[in-house]
C-alpha cells in the first residue's frame, strides 16, 4: 500500500508544484494520473522514489516512510520501486539481457555487477519475464536496435526485475505509436493483476486512461481535483483539469493518438545530481 | 524587373547586418589590428642581413641532408623502437589514469570538493607543454626514457581527463536516472550509466592520443627523455646532416602510417 500525506514539491522559490497532495493506492490496483503539462504528475512519481527531492510531507510504501531516508538506506528501499519512464532508459549501447539485469544492481554486488556474474536465479528470472513480454529471443541483441514497443517491454522487464512493491510509469506511452502504446497499457494491467502490485501511470491519454486503468487521479497546478473511476470521468472533470489550457475536448477523447503525440517531446528537468 | 519600375517603387535590397553592429567599435578595431601589426613589425629586430647570410647557411645543411643516408640504421631503429615503446607506455597509463580523473572533474557525477580537485589535476597537467614537463622530468628522474614515459603520461591525462570529463558531463541523464531507480550504488551507476555512453569518445580519443603521444615523444627525446628526438638531437650535434635528414623522414613516415591507422580504427568504433 502506498500512502502519500501532505506532499508538496518547491524549486526554488517558484510556487510550489505540489501543493500538498494526499493519495493512498492500495495494493493490486492500476491508478491513472492525469492532467496538463507541467501539473506536477512526473514531479509526484518521482518524489516516491527520490529521484526528485520532496520539500515536505510523507510517503509511506507498506508502512515504511520514504521522505527521511538517506544513503543506503533509500538505495534499499528504491529497490522495492520500480520505474517505467517515457523515453526508455535503457542503456543503449548494452544489451537487452544486460539491461533487464541491471534491475537486480540494488541487490548484488559491484563485483558482480561489473563481471556481470549475476545469481543464476536472477537469470532465470529475467528471461521468465521476457519470455512473458515477448522479447526473450532478442535478449542478446544491443539495446537500440529495438522499436519503441520492444524497448519499452525491457523498460517494464528490468522495472519488475526489482521484485518491486509498487510500479511507477511515468508517460509509459508518450513515445510510441497508438497500436503499442495500447498494447504497453494492456500489458501494464495485467501485470499489475498477475503480481498484484500497484501500479501508478502518468498520462496523457485520457481514453487509454479510462480503458486500462481502475481509478483516475486529476491533477492541475499541484492539487488533486478529481479522484474517481474510470465511468465517473466525464466531461466536467475533464474540463476541469484541462480547461483552458488544452486543446478542444474531442481532439483529446476521440483521438489519443494525437494527445500523445504532442505531448511525447515533453521532459521533465530535474536539478538532481548522482 | 520591369513591372517594379512602372510602379516607381524602389526594389527592396538586403544585406547581411554586420558581425559588429556598432561601426565605431568595428572599424576601430580594425584599426587597432593595423596599428599593432605596423608597430610589431617595426619594433621586433629582424636583422635583415643575418637572414640574408642564414638563407645559404639553411640551403647548405639542406644539401648536406641530402641525399638522406641510411647507414647508421640500427640507431635509427633502436630510436624508434624507443619512442614507440614510450608512446605506447604513456598513452596506456595517461588513458586508464583519465578515466577517474575525468570522473573527479564533471560536474554532474561528482561533489563539488573533489571536482574542484579533478579540476585542478587536470588543469596543471594541461597548463605546460610537454618539453617543459620533460625537462623538469629529466631534471628529476635522469636522462633516458622513464622521463618521457611520465612527461607524456601527464600529458595524455591532462587532454583526455580533459575532453572525457566534458563527454561525461553531456551524457543522458535518464539512464543514470533509471539506474538510480533500482537501487544501484554509486559505482555500479557509473559502470552501467555513465561508461557506456562515453566509450566510444573514450577509443576515439585514445587513438587519437596514441598518435600526438608518437609525435610528442620524439620533440619531448630532444631535452633527453629518449627516443628517437635524442638519436635526432645527437645527429645534428655531430653535424650529421644526412642522418639527421633521414630521421625527419623515417618520423614523417611513421606519423602518416599512425594517422592512417588511427582515423581507420575511429572511422570504424564511431
Amino acid at each position: 500500500m502506498l500512502e502519500i500525506s501532505n506532499l508538496i514539491k518547491r524549486y526554488g522559490h517558484d510556487e510550489p508544484v505540489l501543493q500538498g497532495l494526499d493519495l493512498v493506492v492500495e495494493d493490486n490496483s492500476v491508478v491513472a494520473i492525469v492532467g496538463a503539462s507541467g501539473a506536477g504528475k512526473s514531479t509526484m512519481l518521482r518524489c516516491i522514489n527520490r529521484l526528485v527531492e520532496p520539500t515536505s510531507g510523507s510517503i509511506r510504501l507498506n508502512g515504511m516512510e520514504l521522505v527521511s531516508l538517506r544513503g543506503s538506506t533509500l538505495r534499499k528501499a528504491r529497490r522495492k520501486i520500480g520505474m517505467v519512464f517515457q523515453g526508455f532508459n535503457l542503456i543503449d549501447r548494452l544489451t537487452v539481457m544486460e539491461n533487464v539485469l541491471a534491475g537486480r544492481l540494488g541487490y548484488v554486488s559491484l563485483f558482480q555487477a561489473i563481471t556481470r556474474r549475476y545469481p543464476p536465479q536472477d537469470i532465470e528470472r529475467a528471461f521468465t519475464l521476457m519470455e512473458r513480454v515477448g522479447i526473450a529471443q532478442y535478449s542478446n541483441k544491443r539495446a537500440d536496435e529495438l522499436s519503441g514497443g520492444e524497448r519499452q517491454r525491457v523498460g517494464v522487464v528490468r522495472a519488475l526485475m526489482q521484485e518491486p512493491e509498487v510500479l511507477l510509469a511515468d508517460e509509459p506511452t508518450a513515445s510510441l505509436d497508438p497500436r503499442t502504446s495500447e498494447q504497453i497499457m494492456m500489458l501494464l494491467q495485467s501485470l499489475a493483476s498477475e503480481l498484484s502490485l500497484p501500479v501508478l501511470i502518468n498520462i496523457h491519454n485520457v481514453a487509454q486512461a479510462k480503458t486500462y486503468t481502475e481509478r483516475i487521479v486529476g491533477l492541475r497546478h499541484g492539487k488533486m481535483i478529481f479522484d474517481g473511476a474510470p465511468a465517473d470521468f466525464n466531461k466536467e472533470a475533464l474540463d476541469a483539469i484541462y480547461g483552458g489550457i488544452e486543446a478542444p475536448d474531442d481532439e483529446i477523447i476521440a483521438e489519443p493518438a494525437q494527445a500523445a503525440k504532442k505531448n511525447a517531446k515533453k521532459k521533465e528537468v530535474t536539478d538532481d545530481r548522482l | 524587373m520591369t513591372a517594379s519600375d512602372d510602379d516607381g517603387t524602389t526594389p527592396r535590397t538586403w544585406r547581411k547586418p554586420p558581425f559588429i553592429a556598432n561601426p565605431l567599435l568595428r572599424y576601430g578595431l580594425l584599426a587597432v589590428l593595423v596599428i599593432y601589426l605596423v608597430w610589431a613589425f617595426g619594433s621586433l629586430p629582424f636583422n635583415w642581413e643575418r637572414i640574408s647570410q642564414g638563407l645559404p647557411r639553411a640551403a647548405r645543411i639542406f644539401g648536406g641532408g641530402f641525399p638522406p643516408s641510411f647507414e647508421r640504421f640500427d640507431l635509427l631503429l633502436t630510436g624508434f623502437k624507443e619512442s614507440l615503446q614510450i608512446a605506447v607506455l604513456a598513452t596506456l597509463l595517461g588513458v586508464l589514469l583519465s578515466i577517474p580523473f575525468a570522473v573527479m572533474a564533471a560536474r554532474n557525477v561528482a561533489p563539488l570538493p573533489v571536482y574542484l580537485l579533478g579540476r585542478a589535476v587536470i588543469i596543471i597537467s594541461r597548463s605546460f607543454h610537454p618539453v617543459i614537463v620533460a625537462i623538469l622530468f629529466v631534471a628529476a628522474v635522469g636522462f633516458g626514457p622513464l622521463a618521457g614515459i611520465l612527461t607524456l603520461t601527464l600529458y595524455s591525462i591532462g587532454f583526455v581527463g580533459k575532453l572525457l570529463a566534458e563527454e561525461i558531463e553531456e551524457i543522458d541523464w535518464g539512464q543514470v536516472e533509471a539506474m538510480k531507480a533500482t537501487g544501484a550504488g554509486y559505482f555500479a551507476v557509473l559502470v552501467y550509466a555513465v561508461f557506456p555512453q562515453i566509450l566510444p569518445r573514450q577509443v576515439g580519443l585514445s587513438m587519437y592520443q596514441l598518435d600526438s603521444n608518437l609525435r610528442a615523444s620524439a620533440v619531448v627525446g630532444i631535452v633527453g627523455a629518449g627516443g628517437i628526438g635524442s638519436t635526432l638531437m645527437n645527429a645534428f650535434g655531430r653535424y650529421d646532416y644526412a642522418f639527421a635528414f633521414a630521421i625527419l623522414l623515417v618520423i614523417i613516415a611513421v606519423i602518416l602510417v599512425s594517422e592512417g591507422v588511427s582515423g581507420w580504427v575511429r572511422k570504424k568504433i564511431w
